[in-house]
């Protein structure tokens, strides 16, 4: 009796550990606590698109994916724990989903050796690949958000911000603070006010942030908000009869669940986005057919389209590519997370490499580089039409101000290089 | 008149809506406290659970869908019915009453004469166990919360204001509707423990319980009978702050603005809960608005909290709560 237990609890553990001739990917992902709600799809994207490539390609070069998914809540300790406890699995890359358990993984990955991909969240100055050598924050940044922002607002204005009033309302957080730096130094370029309206943990009740802004009535407002917070802002926004199309959020402000609450009232709110939207791509015909109707979606299948499933599914798509690059670089199939960080410094993204995933224009191209972890700092400006019930892009796809954003850059990861006697270089 | 001085008075008024809110919230954990002496931890989780609930029953969600789709094979999400408004809120305080029900059968029963330590660790538990169970049965995603309640400006305000000082004030529809919600539970409330059977017995058990079990008053009828009043407090909450943000696991959050204004007020005093409710929201509102832009902003929670914890060291019971001498 005792043998029988002893071979079934081993062939259980054969069973439930990794196939080590697989490609691993781990997720740290939150399908519970109060960020659920964007974390489920963003989760499910990431996790569709691999099962694509399993069903439909067999995988990445023959080589099936192994996706680990690790439950954090969105809270920092877990997220650590699932590093700790995933990274064993071969996990090649991690997407930690969560600018504090970034900013944890930093020096934690880095010692491991194992690349990691804050996309557009973490750590801005992770763009400097010489300092941050296994962190990659591609295609852009909260500074570049920031500057996106701006230069959006000033094509709106003919060039000339001076004089306007702009107020910026964000978490108050290492995450809501970010675009400060960047916000101040682009005010002096372009001569516009800057307010700064911190909003408290978790959000629910920004009346005081919000009379303020009726009182100053600032010509625009920025949003950095995450969960609940973005909600209450924008129905906020709403009371106060603040014109919506004036009111710009941050990518993390800007899904399906940050405007339905607040129903007609937010028509042409807007928001800021590094990738495209909807699901009118070829890519999604095969998503319906092997992975949705399969019944092999990781989820419901209910969140398929929606922003933050997009966002998931684009962040897969870059793993996969960066894969793809690392076999072609080590010629094997089989990866190493070392192997996998080169995969990642060397992608390239052109729009006939999207054309060809069945993804034309769903996201801007750029180059990754050991000096530039970042991209190349594109985005665009979407907008909701509460009508339709859809995100649409209003602009193409156009570059943050480098000349005020790479000095900033410099500055920050050279002030970390120092503080942890980091020796910047490719070598 | 000065514009600084209009504005504070704008703030004050929007601080004593705020306050309202926080108020409502904190009626919760005073009715349980009062009446059982414990602190009910579940209280935030209990109007997210009855604001999913009422969404679900308004919309016809089917609960439990995702769960029986997998296990299954099926694709249900909806019965195809929309419940109007009132009634969708009556079927919500009904599904309290049960869980108020289950509550007392499969917790509170089982912890009688434990420490109320013991009782708050199971409310911990309890709070939980709803936040996965309210996702398992209706879903992790945003809910509009759509009961009729206006939001917006309040125009009449505004251009009386205007009128008066050319400065209209920002009132908004939503906490005028809250306000008097409020008023009306706690005149219920007052005359439900005054004048009823059920109300003194509440009463009696919250004096002494050995006392009213003596007189032959049913501990666990009350306790039933509290914890479905409790609900449906929090079902009123949930309905006003879902209605401010969308219903969502956020809505658990609200009991962190209850705690300092149960401290101020005191656990065992529903006037004391409004009271205190007011006086945080105010203050939060008019620090912020005077000393916030001096010191960075965001001081709401921290000017809460603080003033909270000033009354604790000068009176520890709370403005209105009951003075509790033991003797050693």
């Amino acid at each position: 009796m005792k043998k029988n237990l002893m071979t079934l609890a081993i062939g259980a553990t054969m069973l439930a550990g990794p196939a080590l001739a697989d490609l691993t990917f781990s997720s740290l992902s939150y399908r519970t606590g109060p960020y659920a709600a964007n974390g489920i799809p963003f989760a499910d994207g990431y996790a569709d698109y691999f099962t694509l490539l399993n069903e439909r390609d067999g995988g990445i070069g023959g080589e099936k994916i192994n996706l680990v998914e690790c439950e954090t809540g969105y809270n920092t300790e877990k997220g650590v724990e699932c590093y700790e406890s995933t990274k064993g699995t071969g996990a090649l890359v991690y997407q930690p989903l969560s600018t504090g358990i970034t900013y944890q993984l930093i020096p934690k990955a880095t010692a491991d050796g194992i690349p990691v991909h804050s996309m557009g969240y973490g750590r801005t100055s992770a763009k400097n690949g010489e300092v941050f050598r296994n962190i990659f924050n591609y295609p852009a940044n909260y500074w570049d958000g920031a500057s996106i922002a701006v230069t959006h607002l000033a094509d709106l204005n003919g060039g000339d911000l001076s004089g306007k009033k702009i107020a910026l309302v964000y978490h108050n957080s290492a995450y809501g603070k970010e675009p400060i730096r960047t916000l101040e130094e682009l005010s002096k370029k372009h001569g516009y006010e800057l307010s700064l309206l911190p909003v408290d943990h978790p959000g629910q009740e920004q009346k005081s942030q919000w009379l303020q802004i009726r009182r100053d009535k600032p010509d625009y407002v920025l949003m950095w908000g995450w969960g609940v917070m973005n909600q209450v802002a924008i129905q906020e926004a709403v009371n106060i009869r603040f014109p919506m199309e004036n009111f710009i959020g941050i990518w993390w402000s800007g899904s399906e669940n940050d405007v339905l609450p607040a129903g007609e009232g937010a028509h042409g709110y807007k928001s800021l986005t590094f990738h495209n939207l909807g699901q009118d791509y070829p890519l999604y015909d095969d998503m319906k057919k092997y992975v949705v109707d399969a019944g092999k979606a990781a989820g419901a299948g209910d969140q398929v389209g929606t922003v933050l499933y997009n966002r998931g599914m684009y962040a897969a798509m870059l793993a996969a590519e960066a894969a793809k690059t690392a076999q072609g670089i080590h010629g094997t199939m089989t990866l190493t997370p070392a192997q996998m960080r080169d995969g990642m410094e060397a992608l390239e993204m052109t729009e006939a490499k999207m054309e060809a995933l069945g993804l034309p224009n769903f996201g801007p191209t750029f180059n990754v580089s050991c000096e530039n972890h970042g991209g190349n700092g594109f985005g665009a400006v979407a907008q909701w039409d509460a009508n339709a019930g859809q995100w649409g892009l209003i602009t193409d796809y156009f570059q943050s101000d480098q000349d005020v954003i790479m000095p900033l850059v410099a500055e920050d990861s050279s002030a970390f290089a120092a503080e942890n006697n980091i020796t910047a270089g490719c070598n | 008149m000065p514009d600084q001085l209009l504005f504070a008075m704008e703030v004050t008024l929007n601080g004593l809506m705020a306050g309202v809110l926080y108020s409502l919230v904190a009626l919760g954990f005073v009715l349980i406290f009062k009446a059982s002496g414990i602190f009910n931890y579940a209280q935030g989780v209990m109007a997210l659970f009855a604001a999913m609930t009422l969404v679900g029953i308004q919309k016809g969600q089917v609960p439990f869908a995702h769960l029986i789709n997998a296990l299954l094979g099926t694709e249900v999400h909806h019965f195809g019915w929309h419940v109007p408004s009132i009634l969708a809120i009556l079927l919500t305080a009904g599904v309290m009453v049960v869980f108020a029900w289950i509550v007392e059968r499969v917790v509170l029963k089982h912890l009688v004469n434990q420490p109320d330590i013991i009782l708050f660790m199971a409310t911990i538990g309890l709070a939980y166990f709803m936040e996965g169970f309210g996702d398992l049965m209706w879903g992790a995603d945003i809910k509009k919360l759509d009961v009729g309640l206006p939001q917006g400006i309040n125009i009449a305000i505004d251009d009386t204001t205007f009128g008066w000082f050319g400065y209209g004030f920002f009132i908004d529809n939503l906490d005028i509707v809250a306000t008097v919600i409020a008023i009306l539970l706690v005149i219920s409330l007052t005359v439900f423990s005054q004048y009823s059977k059920q109300g003194r017995a509440l009463r009696a058990v919250a004096d002494d319980h050995q006392a009213a079990l003596s007189v032959g008053i049913s501990l666990r009828f009350i306790w039933v009978l509290v914890w479905s009043i409790a609900g449906f407090v929090a079902l009123v909450a949930g309905i006003m702050w879902g209605a401010k943000s969308g219903v969502q696991f956020s809505l658990s959050l609200i009991a962190l603005k209850a705690l300092p204004v149960l401290m101020l007020g005191g656990f065992t005093s529903i006037p004391g809960a409004i009271i205190g409710g007011l006086i945080i929201g105010v203050g939060e509102k008019l620090f912020e608005f005077a000393i916030g832009p001096l010191v960075g902003g965001a001081t709401e929670n921290w000017f809460a909290y603080v003033l909270a914890l000033i009354f604790l060291v000068f009176r520890p019971q709370g403005l209105f709560g009951e003075k509790i001498i033991e003797r050693v």
